[in-house]
């Protein structure tokens, strides 16, 4: 029968929920590396039994976990996350430059056709790669060396690489996006790099529409059109149909079109999910409502779905990995917050129910869909 | 023999309880049993200097017969009642909370 994996990286250890494709009734384990923060854990497409997590800690860095039997048992592999040649400088806070200096691993993105190979989007941002199940890593250099590179700043947490995806069609097309630099793609299998903002309107830069500079939270396509992607923006929800050359603003009639997490339904490519946020200095959702915001229309036009969610004094926020989608035929939607809820849906968002209420701040939600 | 207390999220890692008990070749100092502590125990590469610049990570102390020997160079030889197995060397997390 079929079933589902739910992968949660929280601020003090990683949980796996299992559930049958009903997905009523959920088995929780964990928490694995208790007391470690795990940004991100995330499966193999090719090896749904190979998973990666990302540990880290102030104190004693970072690890990377892998398992090999669906997250039952873990094991260390490797964590040596060095710049390639000499790391060059970024812009800090105040303007002045700052060695690039590396903080966790945000992101794993496992290959869609390679079990054995990796990315992995850090902090400072760059691009790392493993060929070798995570045994060991390697620069992708070239966007850390782009041009703008020595202009990038860190946004409030951190210059942080954070979303990566591989065009489904196209393994030599890879999109990534910066807090706060933007969005870049690659289409050469990440070897050359260009930023791709334009459209993109940030309040606050010096040039509202700089190259670089933008604070772009998360960005999301559905597998059978690559070319349309979805951004959830610091404010604005944006579109591309062109791969990321031009975008446009799709806030639509959102509550705040300020978020962090934005995803897209498994079987409707212009079914679009948004967690609405009040605003920059007030991460939580507006009025006290936690509301996820359907678009059927791939943006503009925007619905809330509140069945089973809190209407009231509720003040947690979703973090950018915070969301996913399952690819059953009733597609699954999952979130979670942080305050520990991790909330499911089977049915395209129009209710949904927490399966755990208790976890430490959720930091990553993904989903496996097993057959 | 060089006695090693390890905080505790180094002892899960290591799959250790106690002290670690190990044989450092050379002048015994920081850096040499962190040496030895890494090639008996790969997972904790990393985990106690960082791996680019090789310096304490900045929430790691190193204690030892009531002396923090944290700010001194890395390589300094550890007092001889560590070398001699009479105290252990202590590998801390710093302390956290509010």
């Amino acid at each position: 029968m079929s079933g589902v994996r739910v992968l949660v990286g929280t601020r003090k250890g990683a949980f796996v929920l299992r559930a049958d494709g009903a997905r009523k009734n959920w088995d929780v384990t964990g928490p694995f590396f208790g007391g470690w923060e795990v940004f991100h854990v995330k499966g193999s497409p090719v090896d749904p039994d190979r998973i990666f997590a990302s540990q880290s800690t102030s104190w004693f860095g970072q690890l990377i976990q892998r398992s090999d039997d669906g997250g039952l048992t873990w094991e260390p592999v490797g964590n040596q996350f060095l710049y390639d040649g000499v790391p060059g400088t970024h812009q800090w806070y105040d303007g002045t430059p700052h060695p690039w200096e590396f903080a966790r691993v945000w992101h794993l993105e496992p290959s869609l056709s390679d079990p054995d190979t990796v990315l992995a989007g850090v902090e400072d941002a760059a691009l790392f790669r493993s060929v070798d199940g995570g045994m060991s890593w390697s620069e992708l250099s070239g966007l850390r060396g782009h041009d703008t590179g020595s202009a990038w700043q860190p946004g409030a947490g951190g210059m942080c690489l954070h979303t990566i995806i591989v065009s489904p069609k196209d393994p030599r097309r890879i999109f990534v996006a910066i807090s706060s630099a933007g969005a870049f793609r690659s289409d050469d299998e990440g070897t050359t790099w260009r930023p791709i903002n334009h459209g993109l309107h940030s309040e606050g830069l010096p040039d509202e529409y700089a190259e670089v500079g933008h604070c772009v939270h998360r960005i999301a396509l559905h597998p059978s059109n690559p070319d349309v992607l979805y951004m959830q923006k610091h404010w604005d929800v944006m579109r591309s149909d062109d791969a990321g050359d031009s975008w446009s603003e799709v806030s639509g009639n959102l509550p705040s079109d300020f978020g962090f997490a934005i995803d897209v339904h498994a079987h409707e490519p212009e079914t679009v999910y948004v967690v609405p946020i009040t605003s920059d200095s007030e991460h939580f959702p507006p009025e006290g409502k936690l509301r996820v915001y359907r678009s059927r229309s791939g943006g503009n036009e925007w619905e809330p779905l509140t069945k089973g969610l809190p209407q009231g004094h509720c003040y947690v926020d979703v973090l950018r990995d915070a969301m996913a989608v399952d690819t059953l035929d009733d597609c699954g939607v999952y979130f979670g917050t942080t305050g520990g809820q991790v909330y499911a849906s089977a049915n395209s968002g129009d209710s949904w129910a927490p399966i755990v209420r208790d976890l430490p701040a959720v930091l990553s939600v993904e989903v496996q869909t097993l057959a | 023999m060089i006695r090693v207390v390890l905080p505790a999220h180094l002892k899960m890692l290591a799959k250790v309880s106690g002290e670690v008990e190990l044989e450092v070749a050379g002048t015994t100092s920081p850096a040499s049993v962190i040496d030895a502590l890494e090639t008996r125990f790969p997972v904790l590469l990393g985990t106690i200097r960082d791996p680019a610049t090789q310096q304490r990570r900045k929430f790691v102390r190193f204690y030892a017969c009531g002396t923090d020997l944290s700010l001194e160079p890395i390589d300094t030889a550890l007092p001889e009642d560590v070398q001699r197995g009479r105290a252990p060397f202590f590998v801390v997390g710093a302390m956290a909370g509010g």
